[in-house]
């Protein structure tokens, strides 16, 4: 089985989110980038899937500037066999998608795996964009990813419950928890990984079809009006009288 | 041309975020001139589809094929890009949901259009080009962007548009057929396994929430955050170790990595505002913590807040909520 795991560079989760003055771009002075919190998930399901069937690869796939390659390394640390980097600032969702239906119908992978929706753009629609330029299921958001033979069983999250969804390989998973425990690198890994082969490719594709304009932050709260703990009922005639929510 | 909104419906009912999806759609038709149309997915009933009229929405397009009442991805995709064709619509609306998104997705490759997603305001429609107002940085910034191609698709956050209101108004209903075959069915769900929801309300649908963290000390004390739920019509939610610990149903959990609301009012109890929580719900309209810790930083992202112990705080709360009605 061939896994292609897909990994996006964001923000960690703790930044605190400020913009280039003219509001433009996404200001990275002093930011640390992670694996997105949920293609984690994805990886750590991809591995454990491999090592239960006892043979296979896991592919990492990321779309991006050299810059990500740090992180690239530590999903190979974390496990994956090799890794994929297409060398092009990722424009929109659209664009990302183009390059990993390119490079999956290239390498004929069998499952191909990402987190629920990233962290920094929140699209929830790479996964989806990608089923349908490929024209194989996608499943998303995925809680639980079993394989037997080539067949999967997968639970998808619905509003208020839940689905659980046979599909034949080739197929795209968008991943969430509670899949599996996501792993973190160890020290063997780490030193392994540092020979494992990083392919840098050149993009493909239609230029993207969004541009962010502008970005902007929410409007700052007005400070928090306290309530003594003896009287906490006169709370809810505030909520009633006042804030006029209850 | 024309703007077609996806309406998703359950047991008969339209979804609540699909009453403000329908509602967008109307608004954004009449800045542009045109009508509204939708099409309804789901199990739906006549009479309620014709009351999409108080939204503004002027025809309903329904497909009463049966296998359309449970979510099947390819099936949903065919029957909106072909209610699209027939309507030529440059625009689809419809809600950023788990089937929202993921119909919304496929069609944007299938029609060649531009998406947007966790749209939360109207698009600006001045100065030629089309820019719509979207979540980022998980709540934590907006951005603004340009829909470039002809065709366009927006996905609606829920809850940050509210739904206009015309009674008396009603749509016309029409049946319609996608002529959908087995084949559009393969992906079917072999099974779904709703939630044992026992009159309570469903999160990401719920206009109130009461949620809990680590500071409620244990699952056996849930009661209390239950009890001033139901007393609200309110839905219950908690931070993530909470539901890493199994205190919680795992789709209970809010923040960065959960799920994120915007509810009218949220209530923190014994949460302690982390940034990563802060952003799964700091577009809720109205705040409110209870934190026996005065520094607690979910203060400082609070409207209203009590300095206290949750165990004494919560049942005055529900006694007083019980004493309004
Ligand atoms: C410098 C810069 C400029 C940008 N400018 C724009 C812009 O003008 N307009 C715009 O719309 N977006 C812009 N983006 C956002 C960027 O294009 C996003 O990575 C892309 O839109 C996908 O994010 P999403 O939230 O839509 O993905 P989702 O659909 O939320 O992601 C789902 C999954 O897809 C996979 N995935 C996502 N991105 C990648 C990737 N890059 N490589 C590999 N796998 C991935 C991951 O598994 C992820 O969990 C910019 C980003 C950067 C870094
Ligand atoms: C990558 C990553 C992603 C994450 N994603 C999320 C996420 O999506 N959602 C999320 O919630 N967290 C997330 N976290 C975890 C987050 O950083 C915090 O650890 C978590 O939110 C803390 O949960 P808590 O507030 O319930 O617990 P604590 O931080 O332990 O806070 C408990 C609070 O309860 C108060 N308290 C204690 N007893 C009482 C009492 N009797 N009465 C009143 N108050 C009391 C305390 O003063 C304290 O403020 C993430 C972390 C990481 C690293």
């Amino acid at each position: 089985m061939k896994f292609l795991v897909c990994i996006s560079n964001v923000p960690d989760t703790t930044t605190k989110i400020t913009f280039t003055p003219d509001n433009k771009e996404f200001n990275k002075t002093g930011v640390q980038f992670v694996i997105n919190p949920w293609d984690e998930y994805a990886l750590t399901r991809a591995i454990e899937l491999k090592e239960a069937a006892g043979n296979g690869t896991v592919t990492v796939l990321n779309v991006g500037e050299a810059d990500t390659e740090p992180n690239i390394r530590k999903a190979l640390a974390i496990g994956a066999d090799d890794a994929i980097r297409v060398n092009a600032a990722p424009q929109d969702a659209y664009f990302v998608a183009e390059q990993i239906a390119a490079i999956a119908k290239e390498g004929a992978y069998d499952v191909i795996l990402m987190g629920k929706e990233s962290i920094d753009y929140n699209g929830f629609q790479v996964h989806g964009m990608v089923g349908e330029l490929l024209g194989i299921p996608t499943v998303a958001p995925a809680m639980k990813l079993d394989l037997s033979g080539n067949t999967a069983t997968l639970e998808r999250e619905i509003e208020g419950g839940k689905e659980i969804v046979t599909v034949n390989t080739p197929f795209v998973a968008s991943c969430q928890q509670p899949m599996c425990e996501p792993r973190i690198p160890n020290m063997r890994g780490i030193m392994t990984a540092r020979t494992k082969p990083l392919k840098v490719v050149p993009p493909v594709g239609e230029p993207a079809r969004t541009t962010v304009a502008e970005f902007a932050l929410p409007p700052k709260k007005q400070g928090v009006k306290l309530i003594p703990a003896e009287s906490a009922g006169d709370l809810i005639k505030l909520l009633r009288n006042e804030a006029k929510v209850i | 041309m024309s703007v077609l909104v996806v309406v998703e419906c359950a047991d008969g009912e339209v979804k609540k975020s699909s009453l403000e999806v329908a509602s967008y759609g109307a608004q954004v038709a009449a800045q542009l001139g045109t009508t509204a149309t939708a099409i309804a997915v789901g199990e739906a009933t006549e009479a309620n589809l014709a009351k999409l009229g108080e939204q503004g929405i002027t025809k309903v397009l329904y497909d009463a094929e049966p296998r359309l009442k449970e979510f099947v991805n390819n099936a949903y995709t065919k029957l909106i890009a072909t209610a699209s064709e027939q309507e030529q619509a440059k625009i689809i609306v419809l809600a950023n949901s788990n089937i929202g998104a993921a119909v919304g997705s496929r069609l944007s490759v299938r029609l060649k259009a531009s998406l947007a997603t966790n749209v939360v305001e109207l698009p600006k429609t001045d100065g030629g080009q089309f820019v719509v107002r979207r979540g980022a940085f998980s709540g934590k910034a907006f951005s603004d962007v340009v829909l470039g191609s002809d065709r366009k698709i927006i996905a609606v956050k829920k809850n940050s548009i509210e739904a206009k209101h015309e009674a008396g108004k009603t749509a016309e209903v029409a049946s319609f057929t996608a002529q959908l075959s087995d084949a559009d069915f393969a992906d079917a769900p072999t099974q779904v396994v709703m939630q044992d929801q026992a009159g309570g309300v469903l999160l990401p649908e719920a206009d109130k929430v009461v949620s809990g963290g680590r500071g409620m000390k244990g699952p056996e004390n849930w009661n209390l955050i239950e009890d001033l739920a139901k007393a609200l019509g309110a839905a219950t939610a908690c931070s993530k170790p909470v539901s890493d610990v199994d205190w919680r149903p795992h789709h209970e959990h809010v923040g960065q990595t959960g799920i994120t609301v915007s509810p009218n009012l949220y209530i923190a109890c014994g949460i302690s505002g982390a940034i990563q929580h802060l952003a799964g719900v700091n577009s809720s309209k109205v705040i409110v913590v209870i934190n026996k810790d005065p520094e607690a930083p979910f203060f400082k992202a609070a409207d209203y807040g009590i300095v206290g112990d949750v165990f004494d705080v919560l049942p005055k709360l529900t006694a007083a909520v019980k004493e309004l009605s």
